[in-house]
């Protein structure tokens, strides 16, 4: 799919036709070198040599100011998975991501399948579904910060006319971490929507025409054509919700700072934590590292999983 | 004549499908909901965003509020920053992708397919993985504060690459070799046959890298301690910390930082659509 086959070898000796075809090579890269070296150079500076110099400086240990670097060897990335505090930050990110992605794709494929219909102004509906896509991470706080703010909200307003018990949404360690992922959910729901209807848009009209000369229901309908004709989508759409939430910064920062109680310290809030607020830089590092190996692991699912179910579809 | 009878067709839909559109607009409200109150708490008096029950509906809008939101706050200084920013990304990041996606769709090289992978890995590393490395690297630079800190790490992009590339496959080979006869070089070509022939997918590229740059949070966050230098999500959300005192202000600066985007999303949805997608349709 990628590479083509080079031109086809010409009728020479094996040795001089190697040779002309490292000069024509040579010449092919220099022509090429300009078109690529733009981004080559920009991703060599800004994601391969940072890469690797976190994995470096996970090695090491920084004093106070972040100036001295001691090497400490692979001690360090032992202490990262086995400190309580990280293995409690995994577990919050764990239940974060837990928290936002079920619900997202959820309702994302409510919205989707309602978007979906054929109806008179139904576009309306479809920009007003996915808006949420253009709200971004700190425009999201801010209003949530509004609707969560236990004293004068709208959220506990609500709950307090309907007679439930009100709630104290970001100070509570018990409900902060769920008031920060209900912000997400909404923020992400753009995204789930859009995606997802996209989805059920590539289903192939013919299908739903045989089902319904064959005498399906609308529920039979839904079971045999639509759900498997999206489950790629809802799959793409789960797993890049996963990477999301792993990769979840402002929310938390502006919301909660982590707390209370490190009941929303999740794993980029950690990092940021160790680095720019302890200059613990080598332990923010090793902790980096082990972001990047998990995130790897995921996409690494997606991949393999999204192969296996367009082939068997 | 026809018009009437569509329209008569169109009105019998609506209504036998009213429920339908009953739940259509129950969850629009219910999406709009946040954004709808903060519209309201953005046009109240201070003294009303402090009293239970909260009000619904601003009795006596307040729009002075947006005026002090460009003359109180900083938001236009904010803006002028984001924009700049988002407009340097977008700008860089469609350079450097319609260059690469070119030479791997229309020239032969060696190494092109390993090479090509190493465009691809680049997606698999989170940025936040090499946050550290990167922020040390724009302080050695003396970039702090500077619109380069804020835009160079992130001009290069492997996904446009890639959305680009799937494109100009699509492009007509014979193109290429007519080009060849008539002595145009590969730049030639791509500014003014294989560009043209584009212009949706670059407008794709476009569209998303511009709403993703707007929206940054962490690396503004990062590379920003002056003031000045903030871009509009910084702002608004060192603001809101800040500025108890205007909360009503900040929050109209809310509205304001989302308006542009909201457009954006709303005038090029197709090529919203079509770049998010891109990855779901591959798997």
């Amino acid at each position: 799919m990628i590479g083509e086959p080079s031109a086809a070898p010409v009728a020479t000796p094996a040795e001089r036709r190697r040779r002309r075809r490292g000069a024509r090579g040579a010449t092919e890269l220099i022509a090429a070198a300009p078109f690529l070296l733009p981004s080559l150079v920009l991703f060599g500076a800004f994601v391969f040599y940072p890469l690797v110099r976190s994995i470096y400086l996970g090695f090491h240990a920084t004093d106070p100011f972040g100036r001295r670097e001691i090497w400490v060897g692979i001690e360090q990335y032992q202490d990262v998975l086995t400190s309580p505090d990280f293995v409690h930050s995994l577990l919050v990110t764990g239940q974060f991501t837990l928290y936002t992605v079920i619900p997202a794709t959820a309702i994302g494929l409510y919205l989707a399948l309602l978007a979906y219909q054929r109806l008179p102004g139904i576009i309306v509906f479809r920009t007003i579904f996915s808006s949420t896509v253009a709200s971004s991470v700190a425009v999201s706080s801010v209003m949530f910060l509004l609707l969560l703010n236990p004293g004068v909200g709208v959220l506990n307003y609500l709950i307090d006319r309907t007679g439930g018990p009100t709630v104290s949404w970001l100070t509570d360690p018990t409900w902060a971490l769920p008031a920060v992922a209900m912000t997400t959910v909404w923020m992400n729901l753009g995204f789930a929507t859009i995606v997802i209807l996209a989805g059920l848009q590539n289903i192939p009209e013919e299908l739903y025409e045989a089902a319904r000369a064959d005498g399906a229901s609308p529920l039979d309908e839904f079971l045999h054509v639509t759900l498997p004709g999206i489950s790629p989508t809802l799959l793409f759409v789960s797993v890049v919700g996963v990477i999301f939430a792993f990769q979840s910064f402002g929310q938390i920062h502006i919301l909660t700072r982590g707390g209370p109680l490190d009941s929303t310290n999740v794993i980029v809030y950690s990092i940021y934590q160790e680095a720019f607020l302890h200059y613990n830089i080598g332990l923010a590092s090793a902790q980096a590292v082990v972001l990047f190996v998990i995130v790897l692991l995921l996409t690494l699912v997606q991949f393999a999983a999204a192969q296996r179910w367009v082939f068997y579809r | 004549m026809r018009r009437r009878r569509t329209f008569a067709r169109a009105a019998k839909r609506v209504a036998t499908s009213s429920p339908m559109y009953a739940l259509l607009v129950a969850s629009a409200a219910f999406i709009l909901f946040p954004l709808y109150m903060t519209v309201v708490d953005s046009l109240q008096p201070l003294a009303k965003l402090l009293t239970y029950p909260p009000d619904f509906w601003p009795d006596s809008p307040q729009w002075s509020n947006y005026r002090a939101a460009m003359t109180d706050i900083p938001m236009p200084r904010y803006m002028l920053n984001s924009l700049v920013m988002a407009g340097v990304i977008t700008a860089g990041q469609v350079t450097t992708s319609a260059l690469a996606a070119y030479a791997f769709a229309f020239m032969r090289f060696p190494l092109r397919t390993p090479l090509f992978f190493v465009f691809l890995s680049t997606m698999m590393v989170p940025w936040e993985v090499s946050i550290i490395p990167n922020f040390q690297t724009i302080q050695r630079l003396d970039w702090i504060d500077t619109y380069q800190g804020l835009t160079v790490p992130f001009l290069a992009t492997a996904f446009g690459t890639f959305l680009l590339r799937q494109h100009f496959l699509t492009l007509p080979r014979e193109l290429k070799d007519a080009a060849d006869i008539d002595g145009y070089g590969n730049l030639k070509f791509l500014l003014f046959v294989v560009v043209p022939l584009s212009r949706a997918a670059l407008a794709t590229l476009a569209v998303f890298s511009f709403l993703q740059a707007w929206n940054q949070y962490l690396w503004p966050l990062l590379v920003t301690n002056d003031p000045d230098m903030r871009t509009v999500q910084i702002g608004i959300a060192a603001l809101q910390a800040e500025e108890v005192q205007r909360t009503n202000v900040v929050l109209a600066g809310t509205i304001i930082a989302l308006v542009p985007m909201l457009l954006l999303v709303i005038v090029f949805q197709r090529f919203l659509v079509r770049g998010l997608t891109a990855g779901a349709v591959k798997g």
